[in-house]
């Protein structure tokens, strides 16, 4: 006992810098752990605080799951998630990668920047900026893709009630978004290969092709892995912001675009069911905590350099 | 000297054509994500009339400068909108940078006891969270930060990924020696980290900075969640609400005419998108000079201690 508050005490100006963060991390990422309770209670709001609006309010066990997976909301959200998730780490990393390999094989490198600069633009936008981006192509009366049909004699597409269109928009409008950025990663590391083994391969009489695949994609795949890990621990999580703002939360679409995080975004805030919007929380940290677990455990096997711990 | 230039170049690049092609699709793809931005322009500086009869073109038969006049004349709700994001993304990267770095830091010295600890403390929280309606009940029940600014810069503040980001620079960039060094001559553990540390490892903390500036200046989720007083309303999340509020003026005018001309005389098409523009005008005139902090930072972050 003693001997620990000795060690306290030596150690307390790093303990003084350590405690702000800790605090932060406390009460934004610890005390929401045990709020999740909250998905086993029918939940009823308190004037007397968080503690006792958990307190007051009544358990029900695993009825806000039963509840939740009765409909077909549990299947129609996970689905959605999971897809657009996959459709956006398959096609993002194909692109991002051929895009990388081709801006580092521009011989004039003053151009091969300025694209770049160009590609990066959507990264830094928000997605209330992309959603009035998009709704210029697609406004029925307005936009420009309803103009350009116009001029072959078709009829305007009402694209914010048609939801058959949207799972291309979307992929279409997460990858614009997101390719100058994750190509503009790889190509730092691709700039950061060794010279000398593209110079040796090319004595072997290698062409521009092989020494890619042999030398650019092996020297690439660390970092590969790392982002696509990355990426399919995150695969429960949706992003928010894409499927909120660039759909204009237009009702008839939500079989296509309700993913897990506007599903308990709406429970909250529009529908009110706190529990059961509670549980469809914890059952993404839950699966999306395996998820990474998992992915990482096996990157692990393979290479042991590249997991994330 | 020219001689050898050639050669290597022969040695190392691609065909003539081929680089043709290559800059070809690059070229347009770039385009493509510029142009949205471009056209968002074009139609802020199109005539309201126009507009209605044609739609958004390209080029517009009648150029206006209307929609700015109007926004700049009755524009103090912008500039509330301009003042709140200011501060709050001002305060919030100031915030955030001084919980981040000195929190990365100790863990980061060899000497901290507990840094282990701390440093697993942080990592968890990557692999789990509570999801948005717990948080959403502390923000608002315990810590009752509802309708202040602080529910948009506090759960933005900090973010495990950047400690780990700055504690792998810290642990490249600031040599053990040094530190060490300070030691010997008898300064105390805060004041090497002020005069010592923090100077060695400037780059590191300007890319966390951009990146929560970037961050708070983009952010309407947490307006979304927590701000419903109209005098706390962020740009970005105003521009959400116009969108809804003109739409909810438009569904309610349907019935009576008068307010129906009175609507007409507000160039609201152009005076939206000159708003989406005045928005996005400082990242884009920004961005370019920044841009190597933002894949500094993946890069350093990609690599582990």
């Amino acid at each position: 006992m003693v001997q620990f508050f000795r060690n306290l005490a030596k150690n307390k100006v790093m303990l003084f810098m350590v405690l702000p963060g800790a605090i932060w991390f406390f009460f934004f990422s610890y005390l929401p752990l045990v709020g999740t309770i909250v998905a086993f209670k029918q939940y009823r709001f308190s004037r007397e605080g968080f503690w006792a609006s958990i307190a007051k309010s009544e358990w029900v066990g695993w009825d806000n799951f039963k509840f939740l997976f009765s409909t077909d909301d549990a299947y129609v959200i996970t689905r959605n998630t999971l897809l657009y998730n996959i459709a956006f780490i398959l096609l993002g990393l194909i692109l991002s990668v051929a895009m990388a390999i081709l801006l580092s094989e521009l011989v004039n490198k003053r151009l091969a920047k300025i694209y770049q600069t160009g590609m990066f633009l959507p990264y830094f936008l928000s997605w209330v900026i992309v959603g009035y981006f998009a709704f210029s192509f697609l406004s029925l009366d307005r936009g420009m893709l309803n103009q350009i049909l116009g001029w072959f004699g078709a009829d305007p597409v009402q694209w914010y009630s048609e939801s058959k269109y949207w799972p291309y928009i979307l992929v279409i409008v997460n990858l614009w978004k997101a390719i100058g950025y994750s190509s503009v990663v790889y190509l730092a590391s691709i700039l950061g290969i060794d010279k000398s083994l593209y110079e040796a391969a090319m004595i072997d009489g290698a062409s521009k092709w092989q020494q890619i695949r042999r030398i650019t994609i092996p020297m690439l795949s660390p970092i590969i892995i790392i982002m696509t890990l990355l990426a399919v621990g995150r695969i429960f999580y949706a992003d928010f912001g894409l499927f909120y703002q660039v759909p204009r939360d237009s009702g008839t679409l939500y079989s296509v675009t309700n993913v897990i995080d506007t599903y308990v975004y709406r429970g909250l805030k529009t529908t009110g069911e706190i529990g059961m919007s509670t549980a469809a929380g914890l059952y993404q940290s839950i699966v999306g905590f395996v998820l990474v677990i998992v992915s990482n455990f096996v990157v692990r096997k393979m290479d042991k350099d590249s997991a994330l711990f | 000297m020219a001689e050898v230039i050639r050669k290597k170049r022969d040695f190392h690049h691609i065909s003539r054509g081929w680089n043709w092609v290559l800059n070809l699709i690059a070229a347009v793809f770039a385009f493509l994500c510029v142009f949205p931005f471009l056209f968002v322009v074009i139609i802020s500086l199109t005539d309201e009339k126009t507009l209605a009869r044609d739609g958004y073109r390209l080029i517009p038969a009648k150029w206006s400068l209307e929609a700015y006049r109007f926004i700049f004349q009755t524009g103090d709700t912008l500039l509330r909108s301009y003042g709140v994001t200011l501060l709050v993304t001002v305060l919030g990267t100031l915030i955030s940078l001084i919980l981040i770095s000195l929190y990365a830091y100790a863990i980061s010295r060899k000497s901290f006891r507990y840094r282990r600890f701390f440093a697993i403390f942080a990592i968890l929280t990557m692999l789990f969270n509570g999801g948005m309606i717990p948080t959403y009940m502390v923000v608002t029940q315990l810590l009752s930060l509802k309708d202040t600014i602080w529910a948009m810069i506090l759960p933005l503040a900090m973010n495990a990924f950047y400690i780990m980001i700055l504690r792998t620079f810290y642990s490249t960039s600031v040599p053990d020696a040094i530190i060490e060094s300070g030691k010997i001559d008898g300064a105390g553990d805060f004041y090497i980290f002020l005069k010592i540390v923090l100077p060695l490892s400037l780059p590191g903390l300007a890319t966390i900075g951009l990146f929560s500036t970037l961050g708070y200046w983009n952010d309407w989720f947490n307006a979304l969640l927590y701000i419903e007083n109209p005098n706390l309303v962020p740009l970005q999340s105003m521009l959400m609400r116009i969108e809804s509020s003109i739409q909810f003026i438009q569904q309610n005018s349907a019935n009576s005419s008068l307010s129906m001309t009175a609507l007409q005389s507000i160039p609201q098409d152009t005076a939206r998108m000159a708003m989406v523009v005045l928005a996005t005008l400082p990242i884009v005139f920004a961005y370019p000079f920044f841009q190597r902090y933002f894949v500094q930072g993946l890069t350093v972050g990609a690599v582990k201690e």
